[in-house]
């Protein structure tokens, strides 16, 4: 019995329940059981930060948590980002504007960890920006674009003087 | 699928978390934040019969700031830490180590307690914890026990834990006033597994040196505290001037040649030495300059 478990999940809203496999990642379980093919999987032990989704409001490696410890959970993935009329989150728009992706394979995680950075810290300078983002591996961008995107949407959001 | 099967049980409250782990004996493990353990499934570098999930018992995740001491529960995160200006103020060398762990969301996840019952030479925590002095706190069939920190580690990727017992939170005493710590590491890339590292306090009174403490990190076994380095500190009056510097190039003398750190493919033995030297040298002065009063 130890070996299967049912759990209730919401994702993007939606509110799931499903039986899994007890060793089955919550990346597998987001991709292959939910169809959320937007969260990527890389390595799968931890280091490049593609699969990283939001869990319980803080991100995650969605490859380093199990299925059955995010019952109860409200994860959001990079489906999740975009408003319901179908209009881009800031960050995907600066991302967009910037040329922020080539391949796109690491841009749901870095999204992911872009949006947290701003909420923690709202007026980051470049460095901080690039330690941030440092557990998200891109091998297309040289991380300029990235860099330029995250630092766009932070002058944005800044209050107006005065 | 990564890993291999294994029965899974949520434990609710800590005495079934230790009556399950009691039973499984060498074949069960904990999983708390999952930053180490999973890797390892995955990779089935580790493929337990029985993982007991203690993410659901709320008492372990205790954040206590005391007057003497800093209690740290088994599911306090490295990102509770970074949070709490408490302990950024009363422990800063805890603060500062913590900042290097990997990054962001692997700090939401990971624990305290775990990094230090996984006992990585290249972690950060355990040659944090044996700095600053602290005590493990262990849960198991027989009761709770404690241990110093230096009792703890029993070389890579061991500790001093019986079949069934558990860590379940870390203490930390508070630094004395004069007190001056730093924590530096170096990696390749920001965020990966430090290659080599250093963690200092320094305690100064009148330009004296009235205790020392002084670990090196990833150099094979686990947390080396430099005792030898650390006599040739306790007593001596050091200055930002010409006698510290000379204090701690005689220090970091005693610290290449202690040091035994083993060849992979990041970095050769010979290169770990030196950067053991290099890092002790930084972490001293850094430590120094913060203690004040010199």
């Amino acid at each position: 019995m130890a070996r299967e478990q049912r759990i209730s999940v919401t994702v993007n809203g939606k509110a799931y329940e499903k039986t899994v496999p007890v060793r089955l990642s919550l990346a597998d379980f987001i991709r292959e059981h939910l169809h959320l093919t937007g969260t990527h999987l890389g390595c799968e032990h931890g280091v490049c930060g593609a699969c990283t989704i939001q869990m319980n409001g803080r991100s995650a490696r969605s490859c380093l948590t199990l299925a059955v410890q995010a019952d109860g959970a409200d994860i959001v993935t990079i489906e999740g980002l975009r408003s319901a009329d179908g209009t881009r989150h800031p960050m995907q728009q600066a991302f967009h504007e910037h040329f922020a992706l080539q391949c796109g394979y690491c841009t749901p995680g870095m999204l992911i960890t872009a949006i947290e950075l701003l909420r923690n810290n709202p007026e980051p300078n470049e460095q901080e920006v690039r330690e941030a983002l440092s557990g998200n591996l891109c091998r297309c961008t040289g991380y300029q674009a990235i860099v330029d995107a995250v630092l766009a949407v932070a002058r944005q959001q800044r209050p107006v003087e005065g | 699928m990564k890993p291999a099967s294994f029965d899974y049980y949520a434990a609710r409250t800590l005495e079934e978390a230790s009556r399950i782990l009691a039973d499984a004996g060498r074949d069960g493990r904990v999983l708390a934040g999952g930053q180490s353990l999973v890797p390892m499934l995955n990779f089935r570098i580790v493929n337990p019969a029985i993982v007991v999930d203690i993410n659901r018992i709320d008492v372990l995740d205790r954040l206590e700031v005391g007057t003497d001491s800093l209690t740290v529960g088994a599911l306090v995160r490295h990102a509770d830490l970074l949070c709490n200006t408490h302990v950024r103020e009363g422990w800063p060398l805890l603060a500062e180590a913590t900042a290097q762990v990997a990054h962001p969301a692997i700090r939401n996840r990971g624990t305290v307690c775990g990094s230090v019952a996984h006992n990585d030479p290249a972690a950060e925590h355990p040659s944090v914890l044996v700095t600053l002095d602290g005590t493990v706190v262990i849960c198991g069939p027989a009761g709770r026990r404690e241990l110093k920190a230096e009792q703890f580690f029993t070389g890579m990727l061991s500790n001093a834990l019986e079949p069934g017992e558990m860590v379940v939170e870390l203490r930390y005493p508070r630094p004395p006033a004069g007190t001056g710590a730093a924590f530096v590491e170096f990696a390749r890339r920001l965020g990966d597994f430090a290659i080599a590292g250093a963690a200092a306090t320094l305690t100064m009174r009148d330009g004296r040196c009235e205790r020392a403490r002084l670990t090196i990190v990833g150099m094979g076994d686990g947390p080396f505290r430099a005792r030898a380095a650390e006599d040739v500190l306790t007593g001596r009056r050091l200055g930002v001037n010409k006698d510290g510097r000379e204090a701690f190039a005689e220090v970091a003398a005693h610290v290449v040649t202690a040091v035994e750190p083993t060849d992979d493919v990041h970095a050769s033995s010979a290169y770990r030495r030196h950067l053991a030297g290099v890092m002790t040298v930084r972490a001293l002065e850094t430590a120094l300059a913060r203690a004040g009063g010199h």
